[in-house]
């Protein structure tokens, strides 16, 4: 079976991810989503490392992961800031600022 | 080449617990259908040749990125109630459709494209990885390291509350305690009588009446608690042996 079915299933996920994002309220939800599109561009990365044999596209995916383990620490801390001032996690909560 | 059977396992484990993001109601199983898609992911880098990343997969995201997830949801409160008022009117559709898209453009551009496959795999062991992060990539390193250094920075900060007035002490939270009226010892624990579960019983206070504030809110949050008739009928039996003062204690509140 050819490696570019797992671009497909990255694609896929990707969608999926995007989704999340676009239609959940939840803040933490909505991150989810955010992870899993990073972890799906992680895995058209490494697919695209098999199809050209070259190891390059793993030591990206590495540094993918890396990022990716540094946003959710500020971004979960910006949740709980938010939640700590807010008492809520909506994301829809902001809104109000439009007065 | 990759297995087919292999393939379909990775595709049914990552892509179906990944719908719960869209369609479960509770924040715990979303978290928890996403470490199990993590540990597809990590499956489906072993397959590709990249063990190394499997690994690290599995360390960083089911254990570290999607535990700290569990551990907010705790700080936060499992209760928390998402609102499904629009803000922006049809969004829900706009945003399917937007999603909807986006994975058919995607998928019909990588289905249309065709890449010769490299012959032999590659070596994602991590000797390999070392070897290409410390010589190729070794500025990229660095720079990851300075902002790893500075994301702890900054939740530290984020976290963290100034104090902005004295700290109170413990006489004149009594103080302001009993200023306003409110009862000036600690809320009495649950179940003091235990019939069954007890934390879902009341306290009775010193003339055998239960005390509601003793149950905790999760509890009624949850509707766990008990309705309170059976007690009461119980309390109000007369044949009981210490009816005689029961009987006084309920006609004075009008049972």
């Amino acid at each position: 079976m050819d490696p570019i079915n797992f671009v497909i299933l990255a694609a896929i996920l990707f969608a999926i991810g995007a989704a999340a994002v676009l239609l959940r309220r939840n803040a933490i939800v909505a991150f989810m989503g955010v992870e899993l599109m990073l972890n799906a561009s992680n895995l058209a990365l490494v697919a695209f490392s098999r199809i050209h044999g070259e190891i390059d596209g793993q030591v990206m995916a590495f540094f993918v992961m890396v990022v990716a383990a540094a946003e959710v620490v500020v971004g979960l801390a910006i949740i709980i800031a938010v939640f700590r001032a807010r008492q809520t996690i909506s994301l829809d909560e902001p809104a109000e600022l439009k007065g | 080449m990759v297995n087919p059977v292999l393939f379909w396992i990775i595709a049914a484990i990552t892509v179906i617990p990944s719908l719960a993001l869209l369609f479960a109601r509770k924040t715990v199983y979303i978290a928890m259908s996403i470490v199990l898609v993590m540990v597809g992911l990590a499956a489906a880098y072993v397959t590709l040749g990249a063990p190394f990343l499997g690994v690290v997969q599995i360390v960083v995201y089911t254990g570290a990125v999607m535990m700290l997830f569990v551990f907010v949801l705790m700080l936060v409160g499992v209760d928390q109630r998402e609102d499904l008022r629009e803000t922006i009117r049809n969004q829900r559709w706009i945003g399917l459709v937007t999603a909807l898209g986006l994975g058919a453009f995607l998928v019909s551009i990588v289905t249309r494209v065709s890449i010769p496959v490299a012959e032999e795999g590659v070596s994602g062991e991590p000797d390999v990885i070392a070897f290409m992060l410390f010589e190729r990539y070794v500025l990229v390193m660095e720079v990851l390291g300075f902002l790893l250094i500075t994301a702890a920075v900054g939740a530290l900060v984020l976290t963290h509350v100034p104090r902005l007035k004295p700290r109170r002490t413990q006489l004149e939270v009594q103080r302001d305690r009993v200023r306003v009226g409110a009862d000036p010892v600690n809320k009495p624990m649950p179940g003091v009588y235990a019939r069954h579960n007890a934390l879902d019983v009341p306290a009775l206070d010193p003339e055998g009446k239960p005390i509601e504030a003793s149950i905790s809110r999760v509890l009624e949050m949850r509707d766990q608690t008990q309705e309170g008739e059976s007690f009461r009928a119980t309390l109000d039996d007369p044949t009981r042996p210490d009816s005689s003062y029961r009987d006084s204690t309920s006609k004075e509140d009008g049972r």
